[in-house]
């Protein structure tokens, strides 16, 4: 079983790097690839795709309404479009969009977001989105998946090339840790990665949270704390049978995300565990708020997203078994 | 001509039969329905009716085939005449539209690809041409020769996504694409040029890169002329604003704003059979 000493840094890598690797993977290997953007090529790290497949990247100006709607008519030719822009233009400003031409028709558009969460950083609350994940997981048929690091992001972003139906990729701006597998081995869709096996406390996380996890389980770890550290890259379809065997061992939960605790992971897994096996659960996350300016590492603490907050929430979980 | 010399697939006399007996119908399902938008359905019944029987290759043996034409339905709303002029193609039988409306029928209040023939869900307003700027895209990068048209409503003009998908279209030179505009003037609340004026219509898309003609969107001849013409200029969208009347064919429904998405009384329906059966009469006796 996994344990937390086997869990190695290989580098420090953004994940929105992931995406364009993986992207241009996915274009190399298939033909029906196309990415769309709205005026955002560069922050997404689009150039080797625009450089080798220029007649499959379409440019549609700063116009995601626009851009959402030509993707649905994209699959209407077989085509896989890969639509890239922020997470908050991704979602927010284009629901409508997405929930008539893409979700309602269940059409294979891949809705790729970066800079997403508080560590896009200087930008602030207008670009900071904290909701997406909720908007995304309530629209029927949409797949979400939120990778926690570059080489998972990169598998991600391959694999739903395969995928069938509308899909959700979030991921972010800033270097992160880099430590899943190099070749995405360890990657499936719906599948959450079991990443250090424990008894005491079960910490499911997605996206840069998931590292925030590890370093949590290590100081746990020294304290005698066993916690079980579950990456939830996919937070719909969510692996329920993964979240109830843990919880049914470990008798408590943290959930911890880039993101609003009101409609995010905590909320998937808190109905899973009402319906199954309820138990103890602390939501790290922000608490109903916009962002604000500032380094990713500031703006974690200040928001309450980082390791020790995680560690705190794992003691009252326990304590409340 | 269709295609050059071919001749004509029917006659224009036949095509205003057509009219009527689909005016008719959309009648007939609307009053067992107790629901649906009657002055939209009316205006863009001619519309209708010479895409599907004279300009469009599509039909339920092709509908799966890659080379079809393809047909969204922006103003999704006017359901009616679309499920009548499918069910007229033989995409299902008729009488499946007696669940109209009805709990547990596909046959519901705006297109959905539940319905065979339909191809693209739509009801939302301001969808359709940003979805067909995607199709066009497609069959350009397939070096496909099918064609993508779109019928919206002038009400539906002032949402900002259609100007973006205009700009686009033009910016990427999509001649493979026809927008159409039925243009009657009306909308749910008043006069379109009330709630929210877009006159001059023509400037505009002219502005936007796109190559503009305008007809009587009532009138088979122009419409006929006009379809036959496309693509208007080559490397240029096409976009066809269609003049036509709210309520077309009844006398009492034409121009008046109750009929948005009124539904007629027994009397006021046989009242409407009776002008239409007069109308079919009169062509009747028309020579070709």
């Amino acid at each position: 079983m996994p344990q937390l000493s086997d869990i190695v840094v290989q580098n420090e890598k953004e994940t929105r790097g992931g995406f364009g690797e993986g992207i241009y993977e996915a274009g190399k290997r298939n033909p029906k690839v196309v990415a769309l953007t709205a005026d955002l090529a560069g922050s997404l790290k689009l150039g080797p795709f625009i450089k080798d497949f220029p007649e499959r990247f379409v440019q549609v100006g700063i116009a995601e309404a626009n851009m959402m709607g030509i993707a649905a008519g994209l699959t209407i030719g077989g085509y896989i479009p890969y639509t890239t822009t922020f997470a908050n233009f991704s979602t927010g400003r284009v629901y409508d969009q997405i929930r008539q031409s893409i979700a309602y028709s269940h059409k294979n558009v891949k809705i790729c977001a970066s800079h997403a969460g508080l560590t896009l950083g200087e930008d602030g609350a207008t670009h900071q989105i904290l909701e997406d994940i909720g908007l995304m997981k309530m629209l029927p048929g949409m797949t979400v998946i939120v990778p926690c690091d570059f080489n998972q992001t990169k598998a991600a972003t391959m694999a739903i090339a395969d995928y069938e139906g509308p899909v959700y990729l979030r991921f972010g701006r800033p270097k992160w840790p880099n430590f899943t597998a190099e070749d995405g081995s360890d990657f499936v869709i719906g599948k959450a990665q079991l990443l250090a096996e424990g008894t005491d406390v079960s910490i499911f996380a997605c996206g840069h949270l998931v590292w925030k996890a590890i370093e949590a389980a290590r100081t746990l770890q020294a304290e005698g704390i066993a916690a079980e550290v579950i990456n939830i890259h996919t937070i719909k379809p969510l692996d329920s049978e993964a979240i109830i065997a843990s919880i049914s061992k470990t008798g408590c939960a943290v959930t911890a995300e880039e993101h609003n605790v009101l409609g995010g992971l905590g909320d998937s897994v808190a109905q899973v565990a009402a319906r199954n096996k309820p138990v103890p659960i602390e939501f790290v996350g922000t608490n109903d708020t916009f962002g604000e300016s500032g380094k990713p590492a500031d703006l974690l603490k200040k928001y309450g997203l980082d390791a020790p907050n995680i560690v705190a929430a794992a003691k009252k979980a326990i304590a409340r078994k | 001509m269709v295609n050059g010399s071919n001749a004509f697939k029917m006659t224009s006399k036949e095509l205003k039969l057509k009219s009527v007996e689909y005016r008719k119908k959309i009648l007939k399902y609307i009053l067992q329905a107790k629901a649906g938008h009657t002055g939209g359905s009316l205006s863009a019944t001619d519309i209708l009716n010479v895409l599907y029987n004279d300009v469009l290759n599509v039909s339920p043996e092709n509908f799966a085939s890659p080379d079809r034409d393809r047909y969204v339905q922006s103003k999704g709303h006017c359901v009616e005449a679309l499920f009548v002029v499918l069910a007229d193609q033989g995409f299902f039988p008729e009488e499946e539209l007696n669940t109209l409306c009805k709990y547990q029928s596909h046959y519901i209040g705006h297109p959905t690809r539940k319905v065979k023939g339909v191809e693209q869900n739509t009801g939302a307003l301001g969808h359709g041409l940003p979805i067909c700027v995607g199709t066009a895209i497609a069959a350009k990068l397939d070096n496909k020769a099918y064609r993508v048209f779109t019928l919206m409503g002038d009400g539906e003009l002032p949402e900002g996504s259609n100007w973006e998908a205009a700009l686009s279209a033009a910016h990427y030179k999509l001649d493979n694409l026809c927008a159409i505009i039925d243009k009657n003037s009306l909308q749910i609340t008043a006069a379109t040029s009330d709630v929210m004026n877009t006159d001059p219509l023509d400037e505009k898309w002219k502005a936007f890169g796109w190559a503009v003609k305008e007809v009587n969107g009532n009138d088979i001849e122009e419409l006929r002329t006009a379809f036959n013409s496309l693509p208007f200029e080559k490397g240029k969208p096409s976009v066809i604003i269609a003049h036509t009347t709210k309520g077309k064919g009844v006398s009492f429904m034409e121009n008046e704003l109750k009929w948005h998405h009124g539904v007629p009384s027994k009397e006021q329906y046989e009242q409407a059979m009776e002008e239409l059966d007069a109308e079919r009469i009169n062509l009747e006796r028309l020579s070709n």
